[in-house]
């Protein structure tokens, strides 16, 4: 048993963002004293045009290509979780890192559940114990509330989850090996199928990608007032969302929210409006850089975080801000 | 038929509780219970009991409500049957305190192997507490079977069950073979409020209880692989500037200002 298994993520066809944060998370572990060299496994229907050297911080790199593993082979994700077992099976690491996004986080529970042992969900850190050998991790509890530092006993496979956007992704250009892995007969066992995906175009600028996010909680009191809130995006070129409790109130689509079990956002400024802040929205917000708030509660959570906030109410507040970006962009 | 449906469930700390009444107790790496808040159904098995009691609307089912603890508040953990449904089964130990997810699914796998055989395993997409989201899909491993998270709908149909697995923008359909774990997303729409009928209804059943014993499972092998060594909150210092002026809308023209001056906007 030796080494760490990182296992990457595709995306528009080259290794994702998050595999080099996992790259950058397994370097961590090897400066400080794990063995064996990082394996940086990818999987897809066609991965011709992955090459080691667009894999920096990793000692090889494993395709694994099917067409059952196109897109993660959806639905389930039976098919990349029978991909990795095999893999395991081959070259049993003793570490296995995931990144906690749609797919690590269904996979990595599913793949350390098959092989009998624990898995660390939805990491901000993770170190070796010197003195066990064993890797010690820490994750968020309780909504952000409080951090938990976890230590792996026993000695069977260690399987973890990184929060995305925690580590840096390792630059530069990658030196490893590459090689391809047959796992034909492993995912020939998948029992989930997906029948179709429907997705829902959002107009505008994707709430993932905007410089700017203007936000809207229960607060608000109603659908109507989030009309408000788009016409002070559309002028600053951002978009809008909501905390949960909006999203569940049906003001607007579920996919406006952000949060634990949203979407995680890095807008250079986040206005929320009427948002109370609890740790489980502030956990899609680390990423954010300057957050802005209009409460009228001084003792709101959301000032905790906040670098510039208003204690009032969002009626008088917000048509006066709002008045006010349009003269100066006038 | 009737279909026979698990619904694993937990009873967690209020989430909603103020971040103020939020205490840790670091030297047993536990937390405090805020008090006069009392503990609740974590709010995505109530959604999981929904799934449940639609499926039970819509055709013959039973539903069975699975739970795994240590001091359980009955009136909380009765709420599922006074939504609907029909008996919950319980395992109560202080042991449950301290192990990890793979006991968990232990103690799970047993209570369903004792009350079973089930044709849906719901619950819900993550426990409020240690947000780990990984139970059901340890159950699903454990027990051999197919499972699909994030549920928005769940539609059992002739041996497949039909599932509308929320994403961040949309939703997929997936088609699973029956029995299947599946775990269930606030997507789905609000838990109905427990009717009088129901809540009478409840308050004169009985959980049945299961022991370690009779589950067949000792302290040993319930031994954690992943144990917690600190649990703290973090420090966190407001570095916040408020923004005030002779009135709300005043405030409101000079945060834009002050945003404009730093360039943010
Ligand atoms: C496991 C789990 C996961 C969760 N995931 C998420 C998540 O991903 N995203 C998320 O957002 N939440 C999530 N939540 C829910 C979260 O705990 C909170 O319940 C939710 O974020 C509260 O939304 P809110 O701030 O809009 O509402 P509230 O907490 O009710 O806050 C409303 C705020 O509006 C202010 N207000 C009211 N009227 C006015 C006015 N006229 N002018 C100005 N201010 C006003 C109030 O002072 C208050 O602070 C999760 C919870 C759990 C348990």
């Amino acid at each position: 048993m030796a080494g760490i298994l990182v296992i990457g993520e595709i995306q528009d066809g080259a290794i994702s963002a998050v595999s080099g944060e996992l790259l950058a998370a397994a370097g961590k572990l090897v400066a400080e004293g794990v063995s064996g060299g990082v394996s940086l496994a990818v999987m897809g229907d066609d991965l011709s045009a992955i090459m080691a050297v667009q894999a920096p911080g990793a000692d090889r790199v494993i395709r694994m290509s099917d067409p059952a593993l196109k897109d993660e082979g959806t639905g389930g994700y039976d098919a990349p979780v029978l991909a990795v077992a095999a893999l395991n099976e081959s070259i049993s690491p003793d570490i296995i890192l995931f990144a906690k996004t749609d797919f690590g986080a269904v996979a990595g529970p599913r793949v350390a559940f098959k092989l009998g042992v624990a898995v660390a969900q939805d990491c901000i850190d993770v170190a070796l114990d010197s003195e066990t050998g064993r890797v010690a991790v820490t994750r968020p509890v309780f909504g952000g509330n409080a951090l938990g530092i976890y230590d792996f006993n026993g000695d069977g496979t260690q399987v973890v989850t990184i929060r995305p956007g925690v580590f840096d992704p390792v630059e530069g250009e990658g030196s490893g090996t590459i090689e391809d892995f047959d796992v034909s007969d492993a995912v020939s066992r998948v029992r989930a199928v997906l029948v179709e995906t429907i997705v829902q175009d959002s107009e505008g600028v994707r709430l993932e990608d905007a410089d700017v996010i203007i936000s809207g909680g229960r607060g608000l009191g109603g659908p109507a007032p989030f009309e408000q809130l788009q016409e002070l995006a559309d002028l600053l070129g951002g978009a809008v969302g909501a905390s949960r409790a909006a999203c569940d109130a049906g003001w607007v689509d579920h996919s406006y929210q952000i949060g634990l079990t949203g979407k995680s956002v890095k807008p250079t400024v986040y206005l929320s409006v009427g948002i109370s802040g609890a740790s489980q929205h502030m956990a899609g917000l680390s990423g954010a850089r300057n957050i802005v708030a209009i409460n009228k509660d001084d003792n709101a959570n959301i000032f905790k975080s906040a670098r510039f906030g208003v204690i009032g109410d969002w009626e008088k507040v917000l048509p006066a801000f709002t008045a006010t970006v349009r003269d100066l962009a006038g | 038929m009737a279909l026979r449906i698990a619904v694993c469930v937990k009873q967690v700390p209020d989430p909603e509780t103020p971040a103020s009444a939020f205490k840790v107790d670091e030297s047993v790496n536990r937390i405090v219970p805020a008090p006069g808040i009392p503990p609740v159904v974590n709010g995505f098995d109530l959604h999981a009991v929904e799934a449940a009691l639609r499926i039970k609307d819509a055709g013959d089912a039973e539903v069975i409500i699975l739970a795994a603890g240590n001091d359980f508040v009955m009136d909380v953990m009765k709420k599922p049957l006074s939504m609907g449904a029909d008996a919950l089964v319980l395992a109560e130990d202080p042991i449950f305190e301290d192990i990890d997810a793979v006991g968990t699914v232990k103690v799970l796998a047993a209570m369903i192997e004792k009350t079973g055989p089930f044709d849906l395993i719901l619950g819900g997409r993550q426990a409020s507490d240690w947000d780990q989201a990984h139970v059901p899909l340890g159950l699903a491993e454990k027990l051999g079977l197919p499972s699909v998270t994030l549920a928005r709908n769940v539609e059992p149909q002739d041996g497949v069950v039909r599932i509308e697995r929320a994403l961040t923008d949309g939703y997929q359909v997936v088609e699973a073979p029956i029995p299947a774990v599946v775990t269930v997303s606030n997507e789905l729409g609000e838990a109905r409020y427990p009717t009088l009928r129901g809540i009478m209804a409840a308050s004169r059943k009985q959980p049945e209880r299961l022991t370690l014993d009779e589950l067949g499972l000792t302290a040993n092998d319930l031994k954690p692989d992943l144990s917690l060594r600190r649990l703290f909150i973090p420090e966190s210092e407001s570095q916040v500037e408020i923004i005030e002026g002779e009135d709300e809308a005043d405030a409101g023209r000079k945060l834009a200002l002050r945003l404009r001056e730093l360039n943010l906007i």
